[in-house]
């Protein structure tokens, strides 16, 4: 996989119940992120809010389409709109993914 | 509100022979056909194997890597050749201009490539459609596009009249100057056909070439698919005038017809009543043209019938009108064809110059007239006309002047 060792995957970031989050999968979040929206992926990190990335509804939706590729999984329509920030978007894969591989 | 007259300030092109209205016109009055073996479409997806490809078209040299995925070509396409024609007029489009400037655009088939692509991948069993698919494919895309671009909060709209669209559009624009509903416009066409599916529906139809595109010659088998994107600026005469704006011509009048007959069969008296309501609209007599783009697609159907139209419209003066068909050159843009067509005719007026129509053989009597074969003619005129004729029986007339 592209850009994964530019990413910001050294920032560890924890869930509510203080499970850590897979360093793969904010790597992975972050570069189709950053292939989607055509920008360096070392500019993509985790406390990041999709603004200050300037992903806007419609690349939300590009995103989300490429994400589902990347990690064969499908995120619902609801969520998937309400989603503004790297961290949401990772928080809900893992959620998606745990379902998937309990 | 009397009706005032409407100048031509500023011509954008993309077509086969390059992304400039310089290029266009220099191929094109040299009468060189830019039609050449495809390169766009795998090697045996069709039958036929030429086209007038705007195979040097580069995206990234006018939109960063994002923007050019969120832009399907044919509107990629009509953006460049604004971007063009808006920076030939000099006219600075600032808020208050903005909201009085019109964007219509034609497009037949609009995203075409995108829509082939999904759809493709989708029945293939990949299961998923792209999410950009419907904004990259809608019809109004370009000017959506060239609205934003340039902050134009006028009325924008695109018009689908397949082979006519362009024409519709700058007929549409022009009279909205004419009648003071807006202060300047932005019109033309664009078209990008060249998607593997939507290539074999033209195969199916037999009406494109296998060799080239001959129009009004004996041994002419068919139409020959060609891209690009045509815009114009149009604006009140009076007020290029007083810019001191180089002026290409006016857009004296507009035609408009449907035969009412066949899906797609041509009928010659639909396309006359084109021709008649568009020189009546102008305010000039048959006898001022004196020369006739026509809309020549190569085919049998369409040239007999044609110079049929034009002998019932204009008389005896038939025998002495110019008329060529410039499709021979830069093929058949389809929804941007009247838009390619209406650059080369307001060059051909201020130039002086008639391009030909290339690939001629020899004369067709089924046809007749002065089809200019193959060099271009140096001459002199006051008016000219640009036909487009579409299947489903529309038809669209545009009247130019010299201002």
């Amino acid at each position: 996989m592209d850009g994964q060792g530019g990413v910001g995957v050294a920032c560890i970031m924890r869930f509510m119940d203080g499970r850590p989050a897979s360093e793969d999968v904010v790597a992975r979040v972050a570069a189709v992120i950053a292939k989607t929206q055509k920008i360096p992926p070392e500019t993509v990190t985790i406390d990041q809010s999709f603004e200050e990335l300037k992903i806007d509804s419609l690349d939300g939706i590009n995103i989300v389409f490429a994400l589902e590729e990347e990690f064969g999984i499908e995120i619902p329509d609801e969520p998937a709109l309400k989603i503004r920030s790297v961290r949401e978007m990772v928080e809900g894969i893992e959620k998606l993914l745990a379902v998937r591989n309990p | 509100m009397s009706a005032r007259r409407v100048a031509v300030t500023g011509i954008g092109v993309v077509s086969a022979f390059g992304d400039s209205f310089g290029e266009f016109w220099t191929g094109v009055a040299t009468g060189v056909s830019a039609i050449r073996p495809m390169t766009l479409t795998p090697p045996g997806t069709v039958k036929f194997l030429n086209a007038a490809e705007a195979a040097a078209f580069n995206p990234l040299r006018y939109f960063d890597e994002k923007e050019a995925g969120f832009l399907d070509r044919f509107a990629q396409f009509a953006v460049v050749a604004a971007r063009e024609a808006i920076a030939a007029s000099g006219l600075k489009i600032g808020a208050a201009l903005g909201r009085h400037c019109a964007i219509v655009t034609g497009s037949s088939a609009g995203g075409q490539i995108t829509k082939d692509a999904n759809f493709k991948s989708f029945y293939a069993g990949n299961g998923r459609v792209s999410p950009l698919t419907i904004p990259l494919v809608m019809d109004n895309a370009g000017a959506s596009r060239i609205s934003r671009e340039f902050g134009i909060t006028g009325p924008t709209y695109t018009v689908s009249t397949a082979c006519s669209s362009a024409n519709h559009a700058i007929g549409q624009a022009f009279w909205m100057v004419r009648s003071g509903a807006v202060e300047m416009a932005i019109a033309g066409g664009s078209e990008a056909p060249f998607a593997p599916g939507f290539l074999k529906a033209w195969e199916a139809m037999r009406v494109v070439s296998p060799d080239t595109c001959r129009p009004f010659s004996l041994g002419r088998r068919g139409l020959i698919l060609g891209e690009g994107a045509g815009m114009l600026v149009l604006e009140p005469l009076e007020a290029a005038r007083s810019r001191g704006e180089q002026i290409w011509g006016e857009i004296a009048g507009f035609g408009m017809s449907s035969d009412a007959h066949h899906l797609t069969q041509p009928l010659a008296e639909g396309a006359a009543l084109a021709m008649r309501n568009a020189l009546e609209d102008a305010g000039i007599a048959a006898e001022a043209v004196g020369y006739i783009n026509a809309h020549g697609t190569g085919t049998q159907a369409n040239d007999a019938t044609e110079a049929e139209a034009i002998r019932a419209v204009f008389g005896t003066h038939a025998r002495r009108v110019a008329v060529s068909s410039t499709k021979s050159m830069h093929g058949h843009a389809l929804g941007a064809a009247g838009a390619l067509e209406a650059a080369a005719t307001l060059a051909a007026l201020r130039g002086g110059m008639i391009p030909p129509t290339a690939n001629f053989v020899e004369p067709d009597p089924a046809c007749g007239l002065d089809v200019v074969p193959n060099h271009a003619r140096p001459a002199e005129f006051e008016a000219a006309m640009s036909n487009s004729f579409a299947f489903g029986g529309l038809n669209a007339v545009l009247v130019f002047r010299r201002p």
